[in-house]
This record gives structure tokens, C-alpha cells and sequence, in this order.
């Protein structure tokens, strides 16, 4: 029975939360609003009442210190979680999570590491502008010693935290609230999606889909109706941004001499970006078209739902990307 | 409070060996021997030693920039500090880190760091675990008077206060935040009045005087441990040496900074000298066995530099280890 459960996105990871808090004593939520559904969904719940407010802290709006101090924490040896309910918000804390987290182990010769996961929550859409709607995953993949996962389904969503709360390494977790409401089957049972590791999706001969977080399931619409086209699309769900699984994404490409990216992120200088660059190191010879990728323009995020329209690639950008390397 | 001629020599040897071990390092950088950037530590030895050992071995410190006297007075190797400075693979940071990343977890050391403030809020996560755990143990995190332009320190005492924590803001007031005087960086002081509003307990403490910090430590570590945490204390001392290097930062020699009158004032109230003459006037000690106790920490400092220009420098095969753990 256990086997067919199903459950919604945000309730998978707040069956991770519960089992990891529950496992080891070390683990701790912290951060703005866990108390408050408004700013976290469904994922908190019940764990305040569960393990108390020594283990399940809200907090005051001080990105920068309560950052710091899950990074502090780990450093003493404990486990924490800290929530940042909109990506945006994580800018005040750069300074703990790039200067202090991602440097700690390796500047201090391997003598402690710091194993924090980062939880960011991206709110696109909305009406939200560009403050409350960002996805800044490429930049935080930017620095060494930072691990970066993006889960797109609940399966995901409840293995990869699972992974990486018991990461000796600070993790960036990023999930979207576009994905809280997906159902899914999930185990009820403790298990790890191991970080770096992609995913295929669906099988296909005629053309690479790379896609991050939600634009995996844009892509997989679009592959359907590719299909009924007589385009046969291989769609990876990337999972893991840092470190990138570079083995299935090339193996892809080898076979279908093809690659669309798909990113929630800008398209320059980002995840796109890289992949393009993987792919062109590593299979070269094998490409048959451009690599092209859709991605969010080099804008800020609008307000207004007319441009919102436009901001956010939907299938048809998908369709028409593989339309235009195919034919 | 009185305290045993085995503590007494430990606070002085602990500073002598610090300042020592500083002045040490003045011709290795002028000849390049020594690259990293050094922030020394001398004339402020009293604030580093005697608060630290207010706190047991179990407690814990993180560091900023100017670290070295936090290493040594925590109780960290001088062996593996000098070889961290030399960046040498037997480096307490395995020559990754350098002057500024001195870290010794084993002795409740936990780490420092250049960014200006950046220290706090991990001091206040430390705390946040022990309170969670209800350990016991007490944290200090130590900072200039630079550091109080950081917003993040606010954030802290905020968070530090609201949930009692076990943590002791160590503010090291040496008059400059690199070249800038105090008085040009803000308008609210004294720096421990910050902490009012928070409600938390001060401290304004001479931190020249080993004896008055041991004792203002005891009491602050006191509190913390009993639960009544946070405590805030202001250090007034002073740097004899620039922000970074040997440089004197005097004016008319090199960057133009300090008043020499300035300087002079504060040469006179050199925490070692002060405390020698307290040993003396007590009886406690005398000049043979203070000259004793110098011989010794001379002998320490040549075989721990000894010890680290004789090691070797980091594989170049090894560039990429310790990314991740």
C-alpha cells in the first residue's frame, strides 16, 4: 500500500522535515515564518507541536543573521534547516551562505565542515514583480563548495531534501510554489534522491529536453504534443544543477545529436549557459544543430499579467524551439 | 579577586608569548618570507588572554581578521599557527587559510574570518546549538570597533537577546577601524551603549588591564552560563601596529594616520609592562623569574618557526581538495 501513496509536493517535504527531526536530534528548521503557512505552505506543519519551539524557530525578519547562525550552528556541530520563504529574501544573506558556508571547509584545510541546507522558495508569478519572483539557482552554482538542487516532483522533493540534510556539505535547495500543489506518489519510508544525479524522464531518439524545476513539466507537456508531431523528445530533469550529472546529459546528446535547455532562470550567463558549454566540450562532434535554450528574458520580473505572459516560457517556446532544430 | 601565582604566570607567559610571537613576525614580512596578510595583535594581548581563560576548554570563540592572540590564548597550537602563516601543509588550516583562517576545534577554537562582521552571526548560531542542546557551553565571538557598522551585528544582538543565548559579544575597541578613527566612523558613544536598547547586560572593560578583563570575563561568562545571556563587553585597548602589517600607521612615516602623541600615551599603558609591574609590586613574581619565563617563550617561538619553515607547502596536486567534505 505504502508502495502507491500519494502525496502533494508540499507535504513531501514536510514528511522529510518530520522524519529527519525525528531521526537525529541535530537537525532544526529556522527562519522567517515557520509558524506561519502564509510563508511556507503545507511543509511545516505539525512540527512545531512536534518537536517545539527549540527545534522549530521562527524567527525576525534578519536574513543575514539567522543565516549566519544556521552556518554558526553547523559549525557546532548541528544540522540546520534554514527557510528563506522567497528566493529574493536570500540576497541579505550572501555574505554567510557564499563568503562564510561555501569557503568554510575548504579555507579551514578540511578541519569542519558545514552541513546547513539552505531552503529557497521561488514565487513566480503573482503579479509579484521582481523582488518576490527571482530565481538566482546559477548563482549560488556559481561558487565552489556550494551543492545546489532543484526537485520538480514529490518523489523528489521528500529524497533530495532527505540528501541533503544528511550532506556533510551546505546545500542549496530551491523548490517552487508552483509545485506545491502537484501529487505524486511518494513513499512513506525514509530514502535519499542522491544529489547529482538527473533523471530521464521520458525516453526519446530526436532531441534533447535539459530541464530545471518546473520547466520539467512545461517539457514534458510539450513532449507529448511533439510526439503527436512525429518529434521524439528525450526530456532529462536535471534535479541536481551543482554538482551537474554530466554523464546522462551527454550520453542524451550523443544519441539524439540534439539539446534544448529548458531554465525557470535568465537565460544569459546562467544553468543554460552551462550546459550549452558541457555539451560543447564533451560532444561536440555529435551535435547536428545549434543548442538553443529557453529561458527567462534578460529582464526583471513584471508585474503586470500582460507581460507576465510573456516572461514565463510555456510549452509552445518548447515546442517551437525543438520545431526550429529539427527541421 | 585574587588568583593563584600558577594563573598569574599563565596570563603573563600567554600575553608574552603572543606579543612575542607578533613582534617575531614584523622582518619575515618586510622580506616577503611571509605573504599572507598579518594583522598583529600587539598591544592588545590582555583582552585575548584574559577572557579566554575565563572559559573552559569545551566553550567556544570564533575570531575576525586579527585572530592570532585568539588562536593562541584558546589554547591553539603555536607550532601549528606559525605553520599556517608560513601556509604550510602542516598549517592548523593546512596552509589553505592562512593568517586570517585559524581555526582549532579541538580546543573550542572554532574559526575566524576577514569579513568584517562576519563572524557574529556564526558566535550566535554556536550559541543557538548549545542552547538547543542545553550543553552549557558559552560562546565568545570577538570583533573590532569596525565591526560595529555592520548591520548584521544589530541583527545578532536583536536574535541574541530575544532568545537569552549563551554568547558574549567581545567588542575590541582600538580606537580605528582600519585607518579611520573612531570618532569619524560614528556618533553613538561609547560602542557598548548599542547594546542598551536590547536589554542586554554591558561591560565596558580596560582592556589593558589582564586582571580587570579576567575578572569582568568571569562574571560575563557567569551569566551566560546561568542562563541570563547575552552580555555585551566593550575593550578599550590599542594596536601598536597598522591595520595590516608592521606598518606604525604614524604619522609623518608611513600612511599618515595616528598621532604619535597618541601613541605614546597608550605605549605607557602597555598591558605587559602593566601587569610586570603588578607581578612585582605584589611579590608574586620577580625580575628573574619574569626573565625565566621570557627565555622560555623564546625557545617556544624559535622552534615553532623553526618547525614551520621547515615544512613543506601544499601539494600542487592537491589544489582542489577539501571543495567538499
Amino acid at each position: 500500500m505504502s508502495s502507491h501513496r500519494t502525496l502533494q509536493y508540499g507535504l513531501a517535504i514536510n514528511e522529510a522535515l518530520h522524519q529527519m527531526m525525528e531521526m537525529d536530534s541535530s537537525v532544526f528548521l529556522i527562519g522567517q515564518g515557520v509558524e506561519s503557512p502564509w510563508y511556507v505552505g503545507n511543509t511545516a506543519q505539525g512540527l512545531l507541536e512536534r518537536f517545539g519551539k527549540g527545534r522549530v524557530i521562527d524567527t525576525p525578519v534578519s536574513e543575514n543573521a539567522i543565516t549566519g547562525a544556521a552556518v554558526g550552528a553547523a559549525i557546532a556541530g548541528m544540522k540546520p534547516v534554514v527557510v528563506h520563504p522567497r528566493v529574493d529574501f536570500m540576497m541579505y544573506a550572501m555574505d554567510p551562505i557564499i563568503n562564510e558556508a561555501a569557503n568554510w571547509f575548504y579555507m579551514n584545510g578540511g578541519r569542519a565542515c558545514v552541513p546547513v541546507v539552505f531552503w529557497g522558495i521561488i514565487n513566480r508569478g503573482g503579479e509579484q514583480a521582481a523582488q518576490h519572483s527571482q530565481a538566482i539557482h546559477a548563482l549560488f552554482a556559481h561558487c565552489p563548495g556550494l551543492k545546489v538542487v532543484m526537485p520538480s516532483t514529490p518523489y523528489d522533493a521528500k529524497g533530495l531534501l532527505i540528501s541533503a540534510v544528511r550532506d556533510m556539505n551546505p546545500v542549496v535547495y530551491i523548490d517552487d510554489r508552483w509545485l506545491y500543489n502537484l501529487e505524486d506518489v511518494v513513499p512513506e519510508e525514509m530514502y535519499e534522491v542522491p544529489i547529482g544525479q538527473a533523471i530521464v524522464r521520458k525516453k526519446g531518439k530526436d532531441v534533447t529536453i535539459a530541464a530545471v524545476s518546473y520547466m520539467a513539466h512545461t517539457a514534458l507537456k510539450a513532449s507529448e504534443k511533439l510526439l503527436d508531431l512525429g518529434i521524439d523528445c528525450e526530456l532529462i530533469d536535471l534535479r541536481s544543477i551543482k554538482p551537474l550529472d554530466k554523464n546522462t546529459l551527454l550520453q542524451s546528446v550523443r544519441k539524439t545529436g540534439r539539446l534544448v535547455i529548458a531554465d525557470v532562470g535568465w537565460k544569459s550567463f546562467g544553468i543554460s549557459a552551462e550546459i550549452a558549454a558541457i555539451v560543447c566540450e564533451g560532444a561536440f562532434k555529435e551535435l547536428k544543430s545549434p543548442v538553443v535554450r529557453v529561458a527567462l528574458p534578460d529582464t526583471p520580473a513584471p508585474a503586470s499579467r500582460s507581460l507576465e505572459g510573456q516572461y514565463f516560457p510555456k510549452e509552445d517556446d518548447i515546442i517551437k524551439a525543438v520545431q526550429g532544430i529539427i527541421n | 579577586m585574587t588568583y593563584s601565582i600558577d594563573i598569574l604566570c599563565d596570563l603573563y607567559k600567554t600575553m608574552f608569548r603572543i606579543r612575542s610571537f607578533e613582534e617575531s613576525l614584523v622582518e619575515p614580512i618586510l622580506n616577503s618570507e611571509i605573504r599572507t596578510p598579518c594583522h598583529l595583535y600587539s598591544g592588545q594581548e590582555a583582552v585575548a588572554v584574559g577572557l579566554c581563560t575565563a572559559l573552559s576548554k569545551d566553550d567556544y570563540i570564533f575570531g575576525n581578521h586579527r585572530s592570532h592572540g585568539h588562536f593562541l590564548a584558546k589554547g591553539g597550537s603555536l607550532k601549528a599557527m606559525a605553520a599556517e602563516i608560513y601556509c604550510r601543509e602542516a598549517g592548523c588550516s593546512r596552509g589553505r587559510g592562512g593568517s586570517m583562517h585559524l581555526i582549532d576545534p579541538d580546543v573550542g577554537m572554532l574559526g575566524s574570518a576577514p569579513i568584517v562582521a562576519g563572524t557574529i552571526s556564526l558566535a550566535l548560531g554556536a550559541a543557538l546549538a548549545s542552547s538547543i542542546r542545553k550543553d552549557g557551553r558559552v560562546t565568545v565571538c570577538f570583533f573590532g570597533d569596525g565591526a560595529t557598522g555592520e548591520g548584521v551585528l544589530y541583527e545578532s544582538l536583536n536574535f541574541a537577546a530575544l532568545k537569552k543565548l549563551p554568547l558574549i559579544f567581545a567588542c575590541e575597541n582600538n580606537l580605528y577601524a582600519t585607518h579611520m578613527p573612531i570618532r569619524e566612523c560614528r556618533v553613538n558613544l561609547p560602542i557598548s551603549r548599542i547594546a542598551e536598547p536590547f536589554g542586554i547586560e554591558i561591560h565596558t572593560v580596560d582592556g589593558n588591564d589582564v586582571l580587570q578583563v579576567r575578572d569582568e570575563g568571569q562574571h560575563a561568562v557567569e551569566t551566560c552560563r546561568i542562563g541570563n545571556g547575552p552580555v555585551f563587553m566593550e575593550f578599550m585597548t590599542y594596536r601598536y601596529r597598522g591595520h595590516v602589517g608592521p606598518d606604525d600607521n604614524i604619522q609623518g612615516n608611513h600612511t599618515d594616520i595616528r598621532p604619535r602623541e597618541e601613541v605614546a600615551i597608550w605605549m605607557e599603558k602597555d598591558p605587559i609592562k602593566k601587569f610586570e609591574r603588578y607581578l612585582t609590586d605584589q611579590g608574586m613574581m620577580d625580575e628573574n623569574e619574569l626573565q625565566d619565563i621570557r627565555n622560555e617563550v623564546a625557545d617556544e617561538i624559535r622552534d615553532a618557526k623553526d618547525f614551520a619553515i621547515n615544512s613543506p607547502r601544499p601539494s600542487g596536486e592537491d589544489l582542489t581538495k577539501y571543495v567538499f567534505a
